[in-house]
């Protein structure tokens, strides 16, 4: 059965993946970092304190991060359909991959954001910066390594709910381990893509590590 | 010392500030009367939680002042608009406890961050960080992180970011606390060359008295969100006439077990030599006393600081006493059984 054929799929099955997981968490980064921002900016206590538009946010967010992966893939087909144009293969699991690990990865950004000092927040404010300078020039730079250790969970996550995208035909290592694991009961092949998988993983998460302790100056 | 006091640069005018929370109003300032000449070390003094913080953060307007007023350089804070607050305080430097260094940053990039706040091209805020790096004596730590640099040079960075921009006041928060004696000596003798060569008026926060004597003119002291006096340094430190005052002048505790005996406390202000001076008192009255408490200093042969003695117990002898201190051209008084 390790024919030219099955080969050929693995590799495209790795790509897809990397395709799905590299483009989903480019997106959920691009709605998800704004909103962690605005989650440490308005908190209270914050760089600029906005008590209602924080709760709304956190709200939103808590609800968005209720909804299981499965059930929001099949709920936002229509969209999905409007955005990329079908509801099928790797582009089109990109939408609802990006959708719900968006709310996940502000949680992370906050997180990260949050670790930053606030005396240094202040003494910012004391030279007279802007709150949109003490995005960019303090809390950014300041959480960089942490922003990177979040920057591996997130890729990793999405990775693993990429594999559920399998169930609507969204290709991918993951929807051949369960074609042919679940459904053919072929556990060589399935055990295959899940070695393969772990492969991926360990060089994401390697490469945003060591990113991660690269840019980090506090030791 | 400070140049001689021209106009005031800062003025406080019954500023109050309140917090309210969910069950309590709780009054951080109350009324506070402030007037801080060009020029000038001045010193504010309070116990932790006396509301001296954010005294002088109502100076930056980092703590919006519920009632009452802040000019700075003539003008109303308060009347500013946010761009307007935010240019102001360029012309205001900051330093802290906690340094509050960029950690990501090397103490060139830290100098230069205030400049590219305020829009200074790369080259020109760069020439601008050599030069007060130089000037805080960290030329060779230029590309150093501040995780490299032990407290005092980061501090030294801090004074240096903080001079930057050219401020006309520097605000200093408790900016030697977390120093050991030695750095603090340098890092306030610092301050000190900055008041002399740049001529910037330094507003220095602090809990404790000796910081205050060593560079300060004028002090202020705050308690219960108050200023219970304010004053030269020597009239507040020889003659305290507020509770408060003395709480921070006489040696706090330490002579609390003595609360039954008469105490003396002598101010020693430098107008002795190398006069052994109680030795003299114990032999001219001929009754021995128990020293409680000494802190003094040799500054050029002269003797500056305090002493506290346990005095006999017969009121002759102790008023002999009094007057033998007096008559050396000292500073004497009582200290009373509250104190402490």
């Amino acid at each position: 059965m390790w024919d030219e054929a099955m080969l050929r799929m693995m590799l495209n099955g790795i790509g897809e993946t990397l395709y799905m997981v590299a483009v989903s968490t480019f997106f959920a980064y691009v709605i998800g970092l704004p909103l962690g921002i605005m989650l440490v900016v308005f908190a209270p206590g914050g760089a600029r304190p906005h008590p209602r538009a924080y709760k709304i946010l956190d709200v939103a967010v808590n609800l968005a991060r209720s909804i299981p992966f499965i059930i929001l893939l099949i709920a936002i087909l229509p969209f999905t359909r409007a955005v990329v144009g079908t509801t099928i293969g790797s582009t089109a699991a990109i939408v609802p991959l990006a959708l719900s690990a968006a709310p996940f990865i502000a949680r992370l950004v906050e997180s990260s954001l949050k670790e930053v000092d606030p005396g240094v927040v202040e003494a910012a404010q004391s030279m007279g910066a802007t709150t949109f300078q003490i995005i960019r020039k303090v809390l950014l730079p300041e959480a960089k390594p942490s922003l990177l250790v979040g920057g591996a969970i997130a890729a990793t996550t999405i990775l693993g709910y990429s594999a559920m995208a399998g169930f609507c035909g969204g290709g991918g290592l993951g929807d051949i381990a369960i074609r042919f694991g679940y459904y053919r009961y072929q556990y060589d092949v399935m055990l295959v893509t899940l070695v393969l998988n772990v492969v991926v993983v360990q060089i994401l998460q390697g490469i945003f590590m060591k990113a991660s302790r690269k840019s980090d100056k506090r030791k | 010392m400070a140049a001689v006091p021209e106009k005031p640069i800062i003025e406080i005018r019954s500023l109050s500030k309140t917090y309210k929370t969910d069950t309590a109003e709780i009054h951080a300032l109350n009324g506070i009367d402030l007037s801080i000449q060009k020029g000038e070390i001045f010193g504010i003094i309070g116990m932790s939680g006396a509301g001296k913080s954010t005294l002088v953060r109502c100076i930056n307007m980092l703590e919006k002042p519920t009632s009452g007023t802040v000019l700075f350089d003539g003008r109303d804070l308060s009347k500013l608009t946010d761009a307007e607050v935010r240019g102001a305080r360029r012309s205001m430097g900051m330093i802290f406890q906690q340094f509050n260094l960029l950690m990501q940053r090397t103490a060139e990039g830290n100098v230069c961050f205030p400049l590219e706040i305020a829009g200074v091209k790369k080259e020109k805020a760069k020439a601008r960080a050599s030069q007060l790096l130089e000037l805080v004596g960290l030329s060779d730590r230029r590309d150093s992180y501040p995780s490299q640099l032990s407290g005092g040079q980061k501090q030294r960075v801090a004074i240096a970011r903080a001079l930057a921009t050219d401020p006309k006041v520097l605000l200093c928060d408790e900016a030697t606390s977390a120093l050991d004696p030695t750095t603090t000596k340098s890092i306030l003798a610092l301050l000190q060359d900055i008041n002399r060569r740049l001529g910037i008026t330094i507003v220095v926060i602090t809990h404790e008295m000796g910081i205050i004597e060593a560079i300060c003119g004028r002090v202020a002291i705050i308690s219960d969100s108050r200023i219970a006096e304010c004053g030269r340094v020597e009239d507040v430190f020889f003659k305290p006439k507020t509770e408060a005052a003395r709480r921070l002048v006489c040696p706090e505790g330490r002579v609390d077990r003595f609360r039954s005996s008469r105490r003396m406390r002598i101010v020693f202000d430098g107008s002795s030599a190398f006069e052994p001076v109680i030795a003299n008192m114990v032999l001219a009255c001929g009754k021995p006393v128990n020293i409680l408490y000494a802190d003094t200093k040799n500054i050029g042969g002269k003797a500056f600081g305090q002493m506290v003695v346990q005095l006999p117990e017969e009121r002759d002898t102790a008023r002999k006493m009094f007057e033998y201190i007096r008559s050396r051209g000292l500073t004497a008084e009582e200290v009373r059984e509250n104190v402490g």
